[in-house]
């Protein structure tokens, strides 16, 4: 069991609750969850409750996330996808600080399970819909009519457009996933070859090294992962919500 | 922002220009692409580490398998609903594998957006432009 990769991901239930026949019990990714938020919270919170016109360290931490996010959502959304700064914001907070969380030995890693980076995906794509009819009525449909195609083509390629546009939150909700699962597999593989080449003798011990050295490499690499995957699926999204903004040129 | 608005009114009027603006046009194109790749080559290069192309790998992969694995499951939902199996799995499937090709190329680069064209990279214009 020490050795098994997958073991991490396993949910366990803390404790059980029951409502009308289903399964809401409270597990160890809820408890992540929560301390996620909770930890975000608190440092933004913590950290800005000075308001110095010269930035403590904490304090210049939050306001460069802060401004990182907005210089992100205002290139590719313009001005107009400011309205959707608190959801970018929340969004790119929840995924970077669940992702570092993951990095901490026996913890949990909320993001390497399909279900909840797939929910988070599909909040930001029924927000992309929703808000595209609500502010451009049918007009919206555009986006899925490139200009210039040949009319006989039209057909086929706005089927080919709508078919690109429903994969966008599996796209984005597997890529988020299959980094963090993959890296948390590779990384716990080496580390497990270090264990059982040491448990074999002076030879073992001296081959070890090789795992070691690798397994440093990875974690290093994990933590660029953890923070490229969580600005990745935060372009994405303001990508994506500058398509509801703007549909049609 | 002068500049944009001009070359919005040269995208609108493509569509009926003779033979020789039509090539023009192309060739236009091809000097953009190929400044694009110039862009991106160095950067490529000089990662030639595991992290970048890991990350691309992943990239292009999780666009593919969307696409194929969205089309796959409209042309089941749809033999479900219409009892029309295996056709519609059949067809969607050929045009999910389409989907996820333009999702590739586009998220590489080399196919341009739905909607906007040359905006792309000033994309602060749009909302003052409207």
């Amino acid at each position: 069991m020490a050795n098994d990769p997958i073991h991490q991901f396993q949910i366990q239930t803390i404790f059980p609750i029951e409502v009308g026949g289903m399964d809401f019990s409270f597990t160890n990714s809820s408890l992540f969850m929560v301390a996620t938020v909770a930890t975000t919270a608190a440092f933004l919170i913590f950290s800005t409750s000075g308001r110095g016109l010269v930035p403590t360290r904490l304090q210049s931490i939050s306001e460069m996330s802060y401004e990182f996010v907005a210089g992100t959502l205002r290139d590719a959304a313009g001005t107009e996808g400011m309205r959707f700064f608190p959801m970018v914001f929340s969004l790119f907070m929840f995924v970077l600080i669940a992702n570092l969380f993951g990095m901490f030995p026996y913890f949990f890693t909320v993001t390497s399970h399909i279900i909840v980076t797939f929910a988070l995906a599909m909040l930001v794509i029924l927000t992309v819909i929703i808000y595209g009819f609500m502010r451009n009525g049918i007009g919206f449909l555009k986006l899925f009519v490139p200009d210039g195609v040949p009319g006989a083509l039209v057909p086929l390629v706005t089927l080919i457009e709508v078919i690109s546009f429903l994969s966008r939150p599996i796209s984005l909700s597997v890529r988020l996933f299959a980094n963090m699962l993959a890296g948390h597999i590779t990384l716990k593989v080496f580390a497990g070859f270090v264990v059982s080449l040491s448990a074999a003798g002076a030879v073992g011990v001296v081959g070890a090294i090789l795992p070691l050295g690798m397994t440093i490499a990875i974690t290093a690499l994990e933590f660029l992962v953890a923070f490229l995957q969580a600005y990745v699926f935060t372009v994405l999204t303001c990508m994506y919500l500058n398509d509801a903004i703007h549909p049609s040129h | 922002m002068n500049g944009s608005a001009q070359n919005g009114h040269g995208s609108g009027d493509d569509r009926e220009l003779p033979e020789a603006e039509l090539s023009e046009r192309r060739d236009r194109l091809n000097r953009v692409l190929a400044d694009h790749e110039e862009a991106n080559a160095p950067s490529k290069g000089s990662k030639t580490g595991n992290a970048a192309g890991y990350g691309q790998a992943m990239k292009l992969s999780s666009e593919f398998i969307a696409g194929i694995v969205t089309g796959a499951g409209i042309g089941w939902i749809l033999d479900q609903w219409l009892e029309t199996s295996p056709f519609g799995l059949i067809i969607f499937l050929l045009l999910g594998f389409l989907a996820g090709v333009l999702n590739v190329l586009r998220s590489a680069g080399y196919v341009a957006e739905p909607n906007t064209g040359p905006r792309r990279k000033k994309p602060r214009d749009d909302g003052s432009n409207e």
